[in-house]
């Protein structure tokens, strides 16, 4: 990732780029991620986004605030990007904030096999679930796949009671019809175990990032939806009966 | 609040401050005229001139009486302390920062009478006469500050005792301390007795000074028209008939007692700390409770009363200042601040229905003085620490917040009784004080970066090319980290004994030239001891140097050490001509100093483990030395604006600052090095063993977005409590607004460490784009108006 305004003009970073990548203090697709730039870059404008991190590595980084998660009755989120695509990282961090009892919740798309599910259920305290659109038609559309694995995940946790609040991005134009928002509020309520819902109004901090990795962003023009649109929202879900807040 | 008080404080906050030469010419006259007498004498027989001539003024609507000088803002000025040049009035008049109006008269009344009286006499003329070479090149450079130089050692804080006793009391106190002399056995008896002696002269004085506002109030009484000011009138002259003569009986009196003793202490001398209630909450709860209970005071009358309490602190700025203590205190802040909270001597709760009331009055009076602090224990409520974090949020940054249990930590370690510790609070900016008991004297600032500098010059001042220090050696010689640690210590120790050397002998002239007598009076043990505040009268007497810029020298000696010692990034010629050249054609070096060097506040144990051995060896040198009063030193971490001043005098170093930038303040990380949010922050800033402290410094800075709601007043006090389960002793928060954020946009470097709420999510202002800085703006400017 390149912050072109910390950038000081050394072209240290031209010296050792093993991909040709880098030219004229820019980053191109050609980046092989082999981080060389990474360390000459005294001005911090490199950097890599995501490392390779131990078990027990992490494990020391948790634990240094446990006198937060003991005073706030909070714990550790484990997110992404999608958590359960490292399904067996996630299983064995699970395990290990078991044995020291700190408090664990997995913020997932639910989009996984049953089996990871499964695996990973008895070992969190607590499932972020993410809900966008019913529609399984919208869903591939939108996301690129089916959400049945999705919806089948939530009722099996449902099934076993387990503790769920369900996240739902409100992305104007895309899932904040009142057919879509209705669909979900029916879904929910039939579960009866969810404990809370939680509507995050898109934004647009992504974006940014996107721009510094070199990617592009696909809804440059969407705006936030307004807090006026965001109330009816509420008020809809609330009518099936579910604890609603926005954002969290 | 009503009309009376929405009046009072608007006058109060538009009155101009200004010099008022009232009280120098009463005590130059006084000192003209003065005979052979002891100095305790002396210093009573002024007193008494002040208190019996000087101008009573009852301003129009108010409930409690009496100001310092002639009107509100209208300030004093004490030149047998520090004799103000016609230089000094005219940058007191000129200046851009806390000026000072001089008008014509009191510019000619200073050349005619109180120049030619007092120069070269002032106490700050004597001090400085007395320095040695060393102090006087030590000073020069920026090295320490001198506390004492234009003001009086002060520092102290009162307890409950006037609320019992009258100064009728005191005197039968002070009579039966002189009947016990032993004139056979003890040679020190005269001494004491002169002392006790001048002790009686000063409570008559106080007594004489409240009667006189007694009969002014019936003067104006007489004369008013309106039936109900004439009613107040005449309710107030009974009042200042009655106390502090004798004990207060409601709350009303309570109030005005102190409020003539706060007058007395003030007057008497120019203190530091002005002088301080303390634990309000606790003193006045029985006087609430007694009222409620008989029908003379409602829940609204106490919170008036309180209020006008108020504004009459607010009318009093911090005496003049010139030099280099206008630089290490820049303020109009006279730093009396009020506790509330906190624990009582049997170790209970101490929130009561007063303490809220209080919090109260500090919401809707929105003054900077008196500064207020709540003393959170463990045993104290949620709904207290709650209650001051929704005034916090409002984002004019009080109350501060203190650890009281911590706090009690540091008063036993020092060797107080549990119970004294308990009466304690803090007071100042942040120091730990028992309260009635101690003289907790700060003596001055020390630029603990400096001390490096001069270490890594050999001995040398490089922005004079002064020989201050001592020659530890060339660190390009140096073959370890070790090396660097053992050369810092020593020169900490050359400057520390320089500085200690100096205060042995200022304190001992405050003991020989300007006894407290009144001040004595109602500090423990003074009476029963026969021996004055400034001579070891107290029951506790602790001095103070307050260490300036842990974080700026902890992060300059994590850098020495990644980068030289164990990565060999650099060398140490190599440092050491970027720091010579300010970084000039070494901007590649600089960004590595700033941006790959572990750094304190990130709860990163690399940098924190320097910082802990930084700290200690400050801890190890300065405390338990003794002061001349049978007391002993200890440290504090504070700067009040002396970080500005230190850096002022501070070359490039090795963190990456610039040469003439402001250092660290108190024990908060270097502006901008903390990246990891405000818990890692308080992790790195509770691994030092704070309970080994007099008071340490912490600010954090949050938008108002972060704390909006119930879960942002939850997720503060969290943070508060997980910082005082971790030993902490003090944390301030800044809530800032949008001329902040503008002022970040457009110079992020300075800061880093500031967090924003986005959306449902925090992040660092500086890393978001300019469209979103933009947004955030937009909104916060919504929010004032």
């Amino acid at each position: 990732m390149f912050w072109p305004d910390r950038c000081i003009g050394c072209d240290e970073c031209l010296q050792v780029c093993s991909s040709g990548a880098i030219s004229s203090r820019e980053l191109d697709s050609k980046c092989t991620l082999c981080g060389n730039c990474i360390p000459v870059c005294h001005a911090g404008a490199r950097e890599l986004v995501g490392r390779q991190v131990a078990v027990s590595d992490l494990m020391r980084e948790i634990e240094k605030d446990i006198v937060f998660y003991d005073q706030s009755g909070g714990g550790v989120t484990f997110s992404g990007g999608e958590p359960l695509m490292q399904a067996d990282f996630l299983l064995a961090m699970l395990k290990k904030c078991g044995e020291k009892e700190i408090h664990a919740a997995v913020d997932t798309t639910g989009y996984a096999t049953a089996e990871t599910v499964r695996k990973i259920s008895p070992y969190t305290d607590l499932f972020l679930y993410d809900l966008k659109l019913i529609n399984d038609e919208d869903h591939r559309k939108f996301t690129g796949v089916s959400n049945k694995p999705i919806l089948e995940n939530l009722l099996f946790l449902a099934s076993i009671n387990h503790n769920i609040n369900v996240r739902i991005p409100i992305i104007p134009g895309i899932n904040n019809s009142e057919e879509n928002i209705s669909a979900i509020g029916e879904f929910i309520s039939s579960l009866k175990v969810v404990k809370e819902i939680n509507i995050l109004p898109y934004h647009k901090t992504g974006a940014e990032k996107y721009s510094r990795l070199k990617k592009v962003y696909l809804l440059p023009e969407l705006d936030p939806p307004a807090a006026g649109e965001i109330e009816v929202i509420a008020a809809r879900l609330k009518a099936y009966g579910l604890k609603i807040k926005v954002g969290g | 609040m009503n009309d009376r008080v929405a009046r009072l404080r608007k006058e109060s906050l538009e009155a101009i401050p200004s010099i008022s030469t009232e009280r120098a010419e009463l005590i130059t006259e006084f000192y003209q005229k003065a005979g052979t007498v002891s100095a305790p004498m002396r210093r009573a027989l002024a007193f008494k001139h002040l208190m019996e001539n000087k101008t009573i003024c009852i301003n129009e609507g108010e409930l409690i009486v009496g100001e310092r000088g002639p009107a509100p803002k209208a300030t004093p000025t004490y030149p047998e302390l520090c004799c103000h040049s016609l230089q000094d009035l005219d940058i007191l008049n000129s200046r851009e920062k806390i000026p000072f109006a001089v008008s014509p008269e009191a510019r000619a009344v200073y050349e005619e009478k109180i120049i030619p009286f007092w120069q070269g006499k002032s106490m700050r003329d004597l001090i400085f006469a007395e320095m040695a070479p060393e102090w006087k090149a030590a000073y020069k450079s920026g090295i320490f500050t001198e506390f004492m130089e234009q003001r009086a050692p002060g520092h102290t804080v009162l307890d409950d005792k006037i609320y019992q006793k009258g100064f009728l009391d005191f005197k039968e106190d002070i009579k039966k301390s002189m009947e016990s002399l032993d004139f056979l056995n003890d040679s020190d008896a005269y001494n004491k007795m002169e002392e006790l002696k001048a002790m009686d002269i000063c409570a008559d004085a106080i007594i004489r000074f409240a009667e006189r506002h007694g009969e002014k109030a019936q003067e104006l009484a007489q004369a008013e028209q309106d039936p109900i000011r004439k009613g107040e009138l005449e309710k107030i002259a009974e009042i200042c008939l009655r106390v502090p003569a004798h004990p207060p009986q409601t709350f009303w009196e309570a109030l005005q007692a102190y409020w003539f003793v706060h007058l007395g202490v003030i007057t008497e001398l120019n203190t530091w700390d002005a002088f301080n209630p303390g634990r309000l909450d606790q003193h006045l709860y029985p006087f609430y409770k007694k009222g409620l209970a008989d029908g003379t005071l409602t829940h609204e009358s106490a919170e008036e009363l309180l209020q006008c309490f108020w504004v009459k602190f607010n009318n009093q700025p911090a005496p003049p200042k010139v030099g280099v203590t206008a630089e290490e205190s820049g303020t109009y802040t006279d730093f009396a601040n009020i506790n509330t909270g906190g624990l009582r001597a049997d170790g209970s709760d101490g929130v009561n229905d007063v303490t809220y009331l209080v919090l109260d009055v500090i919401d809707e009076m929105v003054l900077l003085q008196p500064s207020s602090n709540i003393q959170l224990s463990k045993k104290n409520p949620d709904r207290f620490l709650k209650r001051a974090c929704k005034i916090i949020r409002k984002g004019w940054g009080q109350p501060s917040i203190f650890n009281a249990d911590t706090v009690v930590e540091e008063l036993l370690r020092q060797g107080k009784s549990i119970e004294d510790a308990r009466n304690g609070g803090t007071s100042g900016c942040v120091e730990t004080g028992a309260f009635g008991k101690e003289s907790y004297i700060l003596t001055g600032y020390l630029n603990l970066v400096k001390i490096l500098e001069v270490t890594l010059n050999n001995g040398l001042d490089p922005r004079t090319g002064e020989k201050i220090g001592l020659e530890t050696g060339d660190p390009v010689g140096f073959s370890s980290f070790a090396d660097l640690m053992a050369a810092f210590r020593r020169q900490l120790k050359h400057f520390v004994d320089i500085k200690i050397k100096g205060n042995n002998i200022i304190e001992r002239m405050y003991a020989a030239y300007m006894p407290a007598p009144f001040l004595s009076i109602i500090i423990d043990d003074c009476i029963a001891k026969g021996k004055d505040y400034n001579d070891g009268g107290a029951r506790y007497n602790t001095n103070y140097i307050q260490g300036v810029g842990l974080g700026s020298l902890t992060d300059a000696v994590s850098a020495i050490k990644f980068h030289v010692f164990d990565e060999h990034n650099l060398t140490m010629a190599e440092l050491l001509a970027a720091l010579r050249d300010n970084f000039s054609g070494h901007e590649k070096t600089r960004r590595l100093l700033l941006n790959k060097t572990p750094k304190f506040g990130n709860d990163d144990d690399y940098a924190d483990d320097v910082m802990m051995d930084l700290f200690n060896a400050f801890h190890d040198e300065v405390s338990g030395r003794k002061n001349t009063k049978g007391g002993r030193y200890y440290i504090n971490l504070l700067p009040t604006t002396c970080h500005v001043y230190f850096g002022s005098v501070t070359g490039a170093t090795p963190d990456g600052r610039k040469a003439w930038q402001p250092l660290s303040e108190g024990i908060s990380p270097v502006q901008g090095a903390d990246r990891h949010g405000p818990t890692a922050v308080i992790k790195s800033a509770a691994k030092m063993d704070h309970a080994r402290t007099g008071g340490t410094l912490l600010n954090q800075k949050f938008t108002p977005q972060v704390l909006e709601g119930e879960e942002g007043i939850d997720n503060l006090a969290h943070l508060v409590r997980s910082y005082f389960k971790l030993g902490g002793h003090h944390i301030q928060f800044n809530v800032v607004d949008a001329a902040t954020l503008k002022a970040a946009q457009s110079n992020p470097e300075q800061y880093r460490d500031l967090i924003v709420r986005v959306a449902g999510y925090s992040d660092y202002f500086c890393d978001l784009s300019k469209a979103l800085q933009d947004e955030i703006i937009a909104r916060t400017e919504h929010k004032s108006f």
